[in-house]
């Protein structure tokens, strides 16, 4: 998949890799790579992430599902719209609080 | 999200049925004689029954072997300025007049100079720079002059645009600039367009088309099909595009966008897909007919696959402009497989 990683457990969209350089650390939206904690909102939808470590609601399903053929438009950490660049190879996704994400 | 997986089964049949009367017109005007199918019938085409599938699919392959060969072309695509368009294309998560999650980015040139050269490293023979506007002003005229001087100081790769509705002289410095190709699309028949755009016309956008074509560009003229029109509006805007007589036709499939009046039409049906895909290249036997936005989702794997065998002979590699696309890999490595070559440069300009 191409993208962001859904997480191992619950379909919510997480980074796959820690915030570029360009990013801040030390802020929420720095995630592990699989895990559920620190993601507040859905990349996709960029409502509250509902699923905890359990199971996500079916609306996050298929979230989840999109995430895999499209960028992230939420931050996981704050719901703020971020500016999205697509290229033929790759995306990135930039919070203006909480820096760029990378697939 | 629903995957239309069924439409791989459109062409699983061991054994093609006997004899349809519209496909052995087209083998004779189409394959024999090089004349595209008239809008009636292409309205034959587009209701076939789904046993009639294969025969369409193998119909519309041997006419693009023939009348194109068996190269295919490969693209990449960027967008140069996202969102924030004043235009109200319902279909568009770029509009600027609706409640989408895209924000307005730019993207810088090194970034859009290393696009072109990743692009290029999987074979692609053309890069198209878009920007979501109406037309273009001064200042993104100048970037996209400074864009392609910068990409052709550093990649060999043809160069096609796509900035919307121009004027007579952006078309003139767009010619001479080298821009190898404009796109521009008609995207649905004129008879729907109003329940589509409103915020400019049918005829504006064949003004376009019209003037890059007498500048000596080639044109791209695409359709996305699946918004809600009839198979009667699907031919008739195969027709529309077969009587502009495009260089290429980017087939687009709708891949509802949220937050735009089209977020809640249905993926369109696979076996559908696939008609509309023989059904434009009956129409356009010698027409680059590439695979554009919407197919994973529409037809899948197994469905794009049944495409290539069906008279697509083109296709956008990797991402679009908001969305992402099939891995690179996974499309060239598919070409390898079915042995059809991919095209390869001709800089004519």
């Amino acid at each position: 998949m191409t993208g962001v990683s859904t997480g191992s457990t619950s379909g919510v969209p997480i980074p796959n890799r820690p915030l570029t350089s360009q990013a801040r650390p030390g802020n929420p939206a720095v995630v592990a790579p699989g895990s559920t904690s620190g993601a507040a909102y859905c990349g996709h939808c960029g409502e509250p992430y509902d699923g905890g470590d359990g199971p996500p609601s079916s609306a996050h399903r298929e979230c989840g599902a999109r995430l895999a053929m499209e960028p992230p438009r939420y931050c996981a950490a704050c719901r703020r719209r971020m500016k999205v660049q697509v290229t033929p190879l790759g995306w990135s996704a930039e919070c203006s609080r909480h820096g760029v994400l990378v697939p | 999200m629903t995957i239309q997986a069924d439409a791989s089964e459109a062409t699983s049949h061991a054994t093609i049925p006997a004899i349809f009367p519209i496909l052995e017109t087209a083998r004779q005007q189409v394959l024999e004689d090089g004349i595209g199918l008239t809008q009636e019938q292409l309205e034959e085409v587009l209701r076939l029954p789904d046993e009639a599938l294969p025969a369409a699919l193998q119909l519309a392959h041997e006419v693009r072997v023939r009348h194109c060969g068996e190269d295919v072309e490969v693209e990449g695509i960027i967008s140069i300025k996202t969102g924030g368009c004043p235009e109200d294309c319902h279909f568009c998560s770029q509009s600027g007049l609706f409640d989408s999650p895209v924000r307005g980015v730019w993207l810088d040139i090194p970034e859009l100079v290393k696009a072109a050269k990743e692009t290029a490293a999987t074979g692609a023979t053309e890069f198209c720079i878009v920007a979501a506007v109406r037309g273009p002003d001064i200042k993104l005229m100048n970037q996209i002059k400074f864009a392609i001087d910068r990409i052709n100081e550093a990649v060999d790769i043809n160069i096609a645009c796509s900035l919307g509705m121009l004027t007579q002289r952006q078309v003139d410095q767009l010619a001479e600039w080298g821009v190898h190709r404009y796109n521009h699309n008609l995207e649905t028949a004129r008879s729907y367009f109003p329940e589509v755009v409103t915020t400019h016309s049918y005829e504006e956008r064949l003004e376009t088309c019209n003037m890059v074509k007498a500048a000596g560009m080639e044109l791209c003229c695409g359709a996305l099909i699946g918004m809600g029109e009839t198979l009667e509006q699907r031919a008739e805007l195969a027709a529309q595009l077969a009587a502009l007589e495009p260089h290429e036709v980017p087939l687009n499939f709708l891949n509802p966008r949220p937050g735009t009046p089209l977020e809640n039409q249905g993926i369109m049906d696979g076996k559908d897909a696939l008609r509309a895909i023989a059904a434009f290249r009956l129409a356009m036997p010698r027409t680059v007919l590439r695979y554009a936005g919407g197919r994973e989702l529409t037809l899948g794997d197994l469905g794009t696959r049944n495409g290539l065998l069906g008279g697509i002979n083109a296709v956008i590699v990797g991402n679009y402009l908001t969305t992402l696309g099939r891995p690179a890999t996974a499309d060239l490595n598919l070409l390898v497989e079915l042995n059809m070559p991919i095209k390869e440069l001709q800089k004519t300009l």
